[in-house]
């Protein structure tokens, strides 16, 4: 690996045990920052260079390892999978060029790219497909629930891939665009044939080390302080339209949000993934930066417990108010959510009506429509329920991990307290929330959900089937589970739409959940930069364009 | 003396027992890592099994004996977020850590040892009033603003430092030093200053209280009577008495630095020990929390017990006392 700056090639030689080297040195160095102190301007780059920052950092580069945001929006600009998206995140080739379901309805073809290389110089087969298949659905890999439909990947040629699944699929292409190609030679020289297995208690090669066939190729890995990816010249893309010019981009995790932003404005970034909704106003002030906005795909809502007889959390004894649609209607009428997107998300939000954020296949403005803000109704209809008096819950949230959560939450209380209900915060980290859910320990609990694969069948399928990890509404619809379970596996679309459309119906009509904004998203950068924002908030540098 | 230093070893080594079965007790509170180890799709199977084989299902007691028999072969296990052995990460960031609290020291030190001995001596001056009431502020306000604050004048409105980062880092053997570039000289001027400004105003107001104090002692009026040149008195004879007792502190606030830095490195992304630590806890890293809090338990016990053993060098009635008959 080069060094970072030509500079340290030539001052790593010096043989610092000569001990009269130092004082020398050590002057010359206080000479430069000295001089350093009265240059403000920022060092002019004669390539085009993106330094960028985000919270955290990726947990790994193998890109099997992990299904985790960072560690996926890193992956992707080395790694590439068969199937890409664009801006609109609509499906484009990437490493196939064409693909389509076979005359079994169980099995779907692929036609690769030919003539790619990887960066270590490998040329690109079907063998590698079906290697990089095997690879994420092994025990340790994490992609494996993604793709858990695969039985069997066969290369039918060179350059032809089917992929078998156990049932028809007809959303396989959507479900594998996390699915990163590697190189079964240097996967077996290397002994990565396996994705790491953190309870094996050793680091493997693939963790710090890459080879994709991606646009850019790793050049330094520190992992929490600097990953800096160069341009890869003979990638595939740059020969199509429009290419990006980017030669070099360094990345530098920031965890601390107002250090990040001030780092912006001091001009020592370029791009910020995730700027706190208070700052964004300053950066658009401050010339030669912008902020781009869209909806994200991934709506905030609340979940209520109606399943059990009695609620773990309440004062109301020997009964369930949840099991009561009255009450649930009520909690959906009581929710001013046009006021928290204006007061909270500072209009870095949709208020929403359903599940599923625009985008997503399936969503309909329709379904999205707003209950009716009406809390006297709301009032009357839990007097209506037996509730004249009010119930008290608790409310589990989490303070970490959604734009403005906890202030979400403290205002929701605040609403549903007009109607009688007491509720009780909650407010704790994403380490101790999350677990709660999963282990069935929450009567109302915020929740957030973004999409693996754009298709609606992910919301319904985590969000209403029965014994999900991420279900505790205790919904209790047969049709419903028969409808998605036919969801998954319908491959005419015309029905399998109308399907969808009624299963959403069906959830909104049952009032589980209490549906609160589609979040909004929003990416500070340099004006010179062009950079389409990406609603899933990973950035795709080869879509990149830097101004001359 | 044999048998008061294997007393005093005796009791480090216990101390050492109590803190890392402590700190394991806490662990129970932090949060669970498996959610964060796979993705949104795992099913309740996949987490149970990766909870099992992470020895997460075990009662605290069992993990608690299993990490002190891999800790004593030297195996502090495998950072969940980083995916990295734990002793190679401590090794990486303990360089930034230890620049970053030297640099701080010696700032408060080289400024907070003057100022001390001149607000005692022109105890009425203007002067000591201002540094006084400015040394206020270094006390109260939280580490946390006066970081922001920095970024904010000296990065962001003048744009002489950069506001976040240890800047370039040269190797010197396993050492990873910031010392030597020019980038890494910058980039240690704030958060050594926000981090020593706490110390430095702790020293001044020390070194003013101990200056007072020995101003009026009899030695000094006797070489005031005698005609000794002010100048001397005040930085020879005085402010060598001064400085035994602020020396003595200092020491064990070294330790207190290295805790502080938590904060510093968290707003200046500075990549040592205190930023991996926090970012442990965020992440429910247990290999990394249990390994951080034994190593600053050991820092802080090293730093006491050798305070103890030089006391008892100095000061035999200490060990007299003990009944030690050597």
């Amino acid at each position: 690996m080069e060094p970072l700056l030509t500079g340290h090639a030539v001052l790593a030689d010096t043989n610092y045990s000569n001990f009269k080297l130092k004082p020398d040195l050590f002057m010359r160095s206080l000479t430069f920052a000295l001089a350093g102190f009265l240059f403000t301007a920022l060092p002019a780059y004669a390539e085009n260079t993106i330094r960028w920052s985000a919270t955290g950092d990726a947990i790994t580069l193998d890109p099997h390892a992990q299904n985790e945001g960072m560690t996926l929006a890193t992956a992707q600009q080395i790694y590439e999978p068969l199937v890409n998206r664009d801006k609109t995140m609509a499906l484009t080739p990437g490493l196939a060029l064409s693909w389509g379901l076979s005359e079994d309805p169980t099995m779907w073809e692929f036609k690769l790219r030919q003539g790619v290389t990887f960066h270590g110089g490998q040329s690109f087969t079907a063998d590698d497909v079906v290697f990089s298949f095997t690879r994420a659905l092994k025990p340790t890999s994490d992609m494996k629930d993604i793709i858990g439909t695969v039985l069997d990947v066969i290369a039918v040629d060179d350059f032809t891939v089917r992929v078998v699944t156990d049932g028809p699929n007809p959303i396989l292409p959507q479900q594998i665009n996390d699915i990163f190609i590697m190189s079964r030679g240097w996967a077996e020289e290397n002994a990565v044939t396996e994705p790491q297995d953190v309870a094996a208690g050793q680091e493997t090669y693939a963790v710090r080390h890459t080879n994709g066939t991606g646009p850019f190729i790793l050049e330094l890995r520190e992992p929490d302080v600097r990953t800096v990816l160069v341009k890869n010249e003979t990638w595939w893309g740059l020969e199509e339209e429009n290419p990006h010019n980017v030669d070099r981009i360094i990345f530098t995790p920031v965890s601390n949000a107002a250090t990040r932003v001030a780092a912006l404005l001091s001009g020592e970034l370029d791009f910020v993934l995730d700027t706190p909704v208070q700052d964004l106003a300053r950066v658009r002030r401050t010339p030669g930066l912008t902020v781009q906005s869209t909806a994200e795909v991934r709506a905030i809502f609340i979940g209520m417990d109606t399943g059990r007889a009695e609620l773990r959390s309440s004062n109301a004894k020997g009964t369930n108010p949840f099991a009561d649609i009255r009450v649930r209607h009520a909690i959906n009428m009581a929710v001013d959510r046009e006021a928290i997107v204006k007061r909270i998300m500072r209009g870095m939000a949709e208020p929403a009506g359903m599940l599923l954020s625009p985008g997503i296949g399936g969503y309909t403005s329709e379904i999205d429509a707003l209950p009716t803000l009406d809390p006297e109704a709301a009032r009357a209809l839990l007097a209506e329920a037996g509730y004249a008096d009010g119930f008290s819950v608790t409310l589990d949230c989490t303070n970490d991990r959604y734009m403005n959560d906890e202030a979400i939450c403290q205002a929701v209380v605040g609403m549903l307290a007009r109607i009688g209900i007491t509720v009780r915060l909650d407010a704790k980290s994403k380490t101790l929330h999350f677990p709660k859910i999963q282990n069935n320990e929450t009567d109302f609990y915020l929740l957030g959900w973004g999409s693996g694969t754009m298709d609606s069948h992910y919301h319904l399928d985590f969000l209403a089937m029965p014994d999900r990890v991420w279900n505790r509404t205790g919904l209790d619809d047969p049709d419903l589970f028969a409808m998605i379970d036919g969801i998954a596996t319908e491959t005419d679309f015309a029905k399998r739409d109308a399907m969808i459309n009624d299963a959403w119906l069906r959830i909104k009509g049952a009032q589980v959940y209490v549906p609160l904004h589609h979040q909004g998203l929003a990416w500070a950068m340099k004006e010179r930069l062009s950079l389409p924002i990406q609603p899933d908030n990973q950035p795709q540098f080869r879509l990149a364009r830097v101004a001359e | 003396m044999t048998s008061f230093l294997i007393r005093r070893v005796g009791q480090a080594a216990l101390v050492m027992v109590l803190v890392s079965a402590a700190a394991f007790l806490l662990f129970n509170y932090v949060g669970d890592p498996v959610n964060n180890l796979v993705g949104q799709e795992a099913s309740f199977e996949d987490r149970q099994a990766l909870r099992d084989r992470l020895g997460l299902n075990d009662s605290a007691p069992v993990q608690f004996v299993r990490f002190v028999g891999n800790a004593l072969t030297g195996d502090f296990g495998i950072s969940y977020r980083m995916q990295r052995p734990v002793s190679d990460l401590v090794a990486e960031r303990l360089p930034a850590t230890v620049e970053l609290v030297l640099a701080s020291a010696l700032f408060s030190l080289l400024l907070g040892i003057p100022m001390g001995v001149y607000t005692a001596i022109h105890r009425d001056g203007v002067l000591s009033r201002m540094v006084l009431s400015v040394s206020l502020i270094g006390v109260s306000l939280p580490t946390f603003v006066i970081g922001i604050g920095l970024i904010y004048l000296f990065s962001v409105t003048l744009g002489w430092l950069p506001s976040f980062g240890r800047g370039d880092t040269m190797s010197v053997g396993f050492w990873t030093t910031g010392l030597l570039t020019a980038s890494g000289l910058k980039a240690l001027v704030l958060p050594a200053v926000t981090l020593g400004l706490f110390q430095m105003t702790f020293v001044q107001r020390l070194v003013r209280a101990e200056m007072i104090e020995v101003l009026g002692t009899d030695y000094i009026r006797t070489a005031r009577a005698m005609g000794v040149p002010r100048n001397r008195i005040h930085y020879v004879y005085a402010l060598k008495n001064t400085l035994l007792p602020v020396i003595t502190v200092i020491g064990l606030k070294l330790g207190e630095l290295i805790a502080f830095s938590i904060v510093t490195e968290t707003v200046f992304q500075w990549p040592g020990l205190g930023l991996l630590f926090i970012q442990a806890v965020a992440f429910a890293d247990i290999p990394i929390m249990a390994a951080y809090l034994v190593m600053v338990a050991l820092v802080f016990v090293i730093i006491n017990l050798a305070v103890d053993v030089l006391y008892a060098v100095v000061d035999p009635r200490l060990r007299a006392n003990r009944g030690d008959p050597a």
